[in-house]
């Protein structure tokens, strides 16, 4: 796991979320904060791998970095 | 000295719970060791399942509520008042109506759900919704002389009660327009904040197929930021925008401003260990059904089996012994996919679901099961 020096406004533990899943998680803070806040993710669930920056290229957010380890991953995403 | 366990709500989790513990610790009570108080802002225990059909008037509203005081054990002390503060380091809650404080050796936060439209701007004002009583009531007077137009189905809020209703309401939707000979005049679209029709990959892969076959558009992504309720658009985040004529929204949720402030958890919900349901940040704190935050869906069902496994669990606290009861995610779901037919679900947190073939039978079970919850309410179905 590489280490980021991204700092996250606000931090969403989706790990072991099984329905409905770390993406609605992720989706419901992002409502929540100012515009160009990032909001970290954490996701056990390989399915985040493809869900989340499909997700963030639709609404026209940034996906900064995933930091993947072999537990769970982290996504950094900055609200447009 | 006297062991007090205090729920606070008297929904599903928190009635079966009180009905369970006047069974199971009767003894205790009474020989005076033990109290079981459960108090509810409310006089009544409202079954919220009944509102999916208030729409289409099937069911009255009046049909999902009964004293709390007819439903409860003897046993259980009712106290129908409104908690404005947890103190969980004192072990004691403070009311609206007293006597107080509430002392408490154990408590069961079982506050549930309430809707937040308000999140969004313009929904209360250009949206309806099944998920109350006044909105499903409200629905219900615009559905039934609804004869054209486009009728959307929104998913705005998750996580959200009953995650199978809003599938279930646009294939009853799809059905009961088809009987009436208006199904061609009428639009269904539903719509879903991730990419696939159903939080739950399975689910969501047994639904679609059924949406394209019964002509139910679909929007995916699709997470509303604003509604215009006299343009009757919905604008979203994704940056897309919808018409619509009767919108049925499921409203932003909310837990239990309680639990908020009292440290145990965002929005409402209590962070717990998802198998022995205990609040992380508190001692001697159990949380149940929807207020629980263990990932799995705000339902009747998931209530009722986690108000099982605290029972047991506090029960063997009482007596002494190792807490060894623990939940494993089991949900049960009728999913009605017409107005004469259903599907069933089952799963847990390691076994997916596998939708049943829709059938007449299961149909029946469901409107038979919603007739004999009653019988769950009083802890003995």
């Amino acid at each position: 796991m590489t280490e980021t020096t991204i700092e996250a406004d606000a931090t969403v533990d989706a790990r072991g979320a099984a329905c409905p899943g770390p993406l609605m998680d992720l989706i419901g803070k992002i409502r929540t904060v100012d515009s160009g806040s990032v909001v970290c993710l954490l996701s056990d669930n390989e399915q985040s791998l493809t869900d989340v920056p499909e997700w963030a290229e639709e609404a026209g957010n940034d996906l900064l970095a995933v930091e993947e380890s072999d537990e769970y991953h982290e996504f950094y995403v900055e609200k447009a | 000295m006297t062991e007090h366990v205090v729920i606070v709500g008297g929904g599903t989790g928190g009635t079966v719970l009180a009905n369970d513990l006047a069974d199971r610790l009767a003894a205790e009570i009474d020989s005076g060791d033990v109290r079981v108080t459960l108090v509810n802002d409310g006089p009544d225990h409202v079954y919220k399942p009944v509102w999916l059909y208030v729409p289409f008037g099937q069911r009255e509203p009046s049909d999902g509520r009964r004293p709390l005081a007819d439903l409860l054990d003897d046993r259980v002390e009712l106290r129908v008042d409104r908690v404005t503060d947890i103190d969980t380091e004192a072990q004691r809650l403070h009311s609206m109506e007293g006597p107080d404080p509430i002392e408490y050796d154990y408590l069961v936060l079982a506050t549930g759900s309430t809707l937040a439209p308000d999140e969004i701007p313009g929904l209360e004002e250009g949206g309806h919704d099944f998920y109350s009583e006044s909105g499903a009531a409200a629905l219900r007077e615009e559905l039934l002389s609804f004869t054209e137009g486009h009728l959307v189905l929104s998913v705005v809020g998750s996580p959200h009660m009953c995650p199978a209703a809003p599938l279930e309401f646009v294939f009853m939707a799809d059905d009961w327009f088809r009987e009436r000979g208006l199904r061609e005049d009428v639009d269904i679209t539903y719509t879903y904040p991730i990419q696939r029709v159903h939080g739950n990959p399975h689910i969501a892969e047994w639904a679609q197929p059924i949406m394209e076959d019964r002509d139910i558009a679909v929007e995916t992504f699709f997470n509303a930021e604003t509604v215009d309720p006299e343009a009757q658009t919905i604008a979203t985040m994704e940056g897309s925008e919808l018409e619509y004529d009767l919108l049925a929204a499921i409203p932003p949720h909310r837990g239990s401003e309680l639990v908020v402030e009292a440290g145990l958890g965002e929005r409402g919900w209590v962070e717990v260990d998802k198998h022995t349901l205990e609040a992380e940040a508190a001692e001697d704190v159990y949380a149940l059904g929807d207020t629980a935050d263990t990932g799995v869906p705000k339902a009747g069902s998931v209530a009722h089996y986690q108000a099982g496994v605290v029972a047991r669990r506090l029960a063997s606290e009482i007596r002494g012994r190792p807490a060894t009861a623990t939940y494993d995610g089991k949900t049960l779901c009728f999913v009605e996919t017409g107005m004469d037919a259903a599907s069933f679900v089952e799963f847990d947190y390691e076994n997916p679901p596998s939708p049943a073939p829709p059938s007449q039978k299961l149909h029946w079970s469901k409107l038979a099961y919603n007739e004999s919850y009653w019988l769950t309410a009083r802890g003995l179905l």
